[in-house]
């Protein structure tokens, strides 16, 4: 059948001589940064073989958490060792040497690992590294909103756990999977520069011009960095954040929207010891309270821009009182700490309860301290119409960004990793090339309806607690109590939450 | 050769010798290079083998492949061996397939591994990759497969035991429309793959 195939193609070896010759540039051009910033002019040297430019299987572009989780599950497992990985990122922290100390205040940049997550370190080795510096654990949860119409409570023995997920700094996790691959001997290389531009097929993407009529996979990705290095790579990862350029250069179009809303984060501290997590709707935006160990908290406060500049330049005491209010009885009442009666309707109920549904509404820590910087972030959703092209691949913010308020978001570019590093391994099995659409289409198949149906989860919780209307705020209260006493619908959102389930709802 | 391989490795064929026969545009070659070994691909067009050798020659792991425009027989006349011989989807293309299988059991190593492909000469395959695949769907041009020449699983273990192999294993490629995707099952009334071994002197 094979042989049938090949008869059709009828290649143009005039053009595929002429291209071959091409390399890192003959004449000095200007190349052109993201930002416009830096035009470099790159050195004119006229190479006819592609002896002086390295050549590496894999090019990571961006080393944040995602990119750095991929580098180290592919030095992790026996059949993907052997790649040759590039990892292109300009931020100085990847190639410094100076630990991340003890005595360090906490970073308020932080995320949730979810229980899936934390598997996926452990499976890699990178966890222990994890473990060496502030981490917090926490197995319940409380969530209610303004009107004190309704409560749930989460509890990680709903689902025979011992903990719901757990709250690292980024750096802390960065720096983990950083020393997880460095202690491991695999071949790596931090291009400590940005990607200013990428070519395929030795004919520019950008142009837009290919005179080649077939469409071989067989040639490789040029990488032309900021620093005037160039490198030549089988696949590239696009793992460059919600800006991504890798997913610009490859033509990715994405939909989404910019949500009106604003989130400032920072650290606080407070008397009592913490191992709930707080998130508390408010007409404007949900306020989250995360444990982060040793009397800090992580508040991640969701509002309108104006009203988070406000509070980012109001003064300490101002802004405590603020988040106490938040948190506490302003903006509304308490809700009613209610058991639905003994006996009567609802008894049938009772028989497979979760331990939570009997555990009253508290009340969150008083926060006394504020313990860092607040920064401001805006929030969108974004997804990636495509997540792979010719040899590029999107993974984690680059693909999708999501609304911060369950936590996902980062626990599913650390799912992307995963399962693109297996999907790769699957590839090697079988002499593939890694960068060949077939193998990539594997990995977005079994990626998108997940990110997809988490997104539109989130965004439906997003517009339900935005409107504050009467009849949808006793929705609202009964979904509260509805989650709270019916155990199987806890446990199944409990499962989903924490990674443990690919698709809400459906076992 | 060591006397173990790890089927995990990156790299299971290091140190083996394979030949394709009927490489085409070498897409069976390239993986099997990637994996470690090296390997001879032969195809009677030219043109089939100028392509291969492009193709291969982007990427370092594939350009080791050693492309030959000539046939399993011409061949076995400079007498060389491989520890491995495919011919995937070949023998029903072939004019005498029990002097084909000759050919191929002549560059086996004694000991070495046979595999070949190819379709059933069945009502259903008749339907399916005749009817279906090049009138249909036109995944092929009209006119590539002759049902007649076709060989049936049993024709082929016979031919190939007067050729001193003895057929190990059988097993069936089967397609399913709803995912696009073939696997490996053991429904040989279609395409079939034949692996077999040479039988040592």
């Amino acid at each position: 059948m094979n042989r049938a195939i090949v008869r059709r193609i009828t290649p143009n070896i005039r053009t595929w001589r002429s291209t071959l010759k091409t390399f890192c540039s003959d004449t000095s051009e200007k190349l052109h940064g993201s930002d416009g910033d830096k035009a470099v002019t790159v050195k004119s040297s006229s190479l006819d073989s592609t002896d002086n430019v390295p050549q590496y299987d894999v090019a990571i572009v961006g080393g944040g958490m995602v990119g750095m989780a991929l580098a180290c599950s592919l030095a992790s497992m026996p059949l993907t060792k052997h790649l040759n990985v590039a990892i292109i990122d300009s931020n100085p922290a990847l190639l410094a040497r100076d630990n991340i100390k003890k005595e360090d205040a906490p970073d308020p940049r932080v995320s949730t690992v979810t229980p899936a997550t934390i598997s996926f370190f452990k499976g890699m080795g990178a966890w222990q590294y994890v473990q060496l510096h502030r981490h917090a654990f926490f197995d319940r949860m409380q969530v209610w909103d303004y009107t004190g119409l309704g409560y749930t409570r989460y509890s990680a023995r709903d689902v025979d756990k011992a903990v719901l997920g757990c709250v690292v700094e980024n750096k802390v996790l960065q720096r983990s999977l950083l020393s997880c691959m460095e202690d491991s001997d695999v071949k790596k290389k931090i291009y400590p520069s940005r990607l200013n531009s990428m070519t395929l097929h030795k004919s520019s993407l950008l142009s837009g011009t290919d005179s080649i009529s077939s469409e071989p996979s067989g040639s490789l990705a040029k990488l032309n960095l900021s620093d005037g290095d160039c490198l030549y790579a089988k696949l590239v990862v696009g793992a460059d954040g919600s800006k991504s350029h890798v997913r610009k250069l490859a033509g990715i179009s994405t939909t989404g929207w910019k949500y009106p809303q604003n989130a400032i984060i920072c650290t606080v501290e407070h008397t009592e010891d913490n191992r709930c997590a707080w998130q508390r709707f408010l007409r404007t935006g949900p306020i989250a309270l995360l444990p982060m160990g040793d009397n800090y908290s992580n508040i991640v406060w969701t509002m309108g821009p104006q009203q988070a500049a406000d509070r980012r330049s109001m003064n300490e005491a101002d802004f405590l009182k603020a988040v106490n209010d938040a948190l506490d009885d302003g903006h509304g009442p308490h809700p009613q700490s209610e058991r639905i009666g003994d006996g009567g309707i609802l008894a049938w109920l009772r028989s497979d309860e979760t331990s939570s549904a009997s555990e009253h509404f508290e009340v969150p820590p008083r926060i006394t301290k504020l313990a860092s910087d607040r920064m401001v972030f805006p929030l969108s959703l974004m997804h990636a119409n495509n997540y792979v092209s010719k040899r590029v691949v999107l993974i984690g913010d680059a693909a999708h960004t999501v609304h911060p308020l369950a936590g996902q978001g980062v626990n599913l570019g650390f799912g992307d990793a995963n399962s693109l590093s297996r999907v790769i391994a699957e590839g090697v099995a079988v002499g593939s090339d890694i960068g060949e659409m077939a193998l990539l289409k594997r990995y977005e198949s079994e990626r998108k309806a997940a990110n997809i149906a988490m997104m539109a989860i989130l965004d439906g919780f997003q517009k339900a607690y935005s409107i504050d209307f009467g009849p949808l705020n006793v929705l609202r209260a009964a979904a509260f109590h509805g989650v709270n006493y019916i155990s199987p619908l806890k446990k199944n959102i409990i499962s989903y939450a924490s990674g443990e389930q690919r698709l809400p709802l459906f076992t | 050769m060591s006397p173990f391989r790890d089927p995990y490795s990156a790299k299971p064929f290091e140190g083996l010798k394979f030949v394709d026969v009927g490489c085409g545009g070498g897409i069976l070659s390239e993986p099997l290079a990637r994996m470690g070994a090296t390997v001879t691909g032969i195809d009677a067009v030219e043109k089939n083998i100028n392509i291969a050798q492009l193709h291969a020659d982007l990427d370092p792991g594939t350009s080791s492949i050693e492309y030959l425009c000539t046939t399993a027989e011409k061949l076995v006349e400079e007498q060389r061996k491989f520890d491995a011989v495919l011919a995937l989807e070949v023998i029903e293309h072939v004019a005498e397939p029990a002097e084909f299988c000759k050919s191929l059991s002549a560059l086996t190593v004694s000991g070495g591994a046979n595999v070949i492909s190819t379709i059933n000469r069945s009502m259903r395959a008749y339907a399916t990759a005749i009817v279906v695949a090049e009138y249909l769907l036109h995944w092929l041009p009209k006119g590539t497969h002759e049902w007649s020449s076709f060989l049936t699983p049993e024709e082929l273990v016979l031919i190939l035991q007067r050729a001193s192999i003895s057929v190990q294993e059988m097993a069936g490629f089967v397609y399913n429309p709803l995912t696009g995707k073939w696997s490996l099952s053991d429904d040989i009334s279609v395409n079939f793959i034949a692996y077999g071994t040479k039988n040592t002197e």
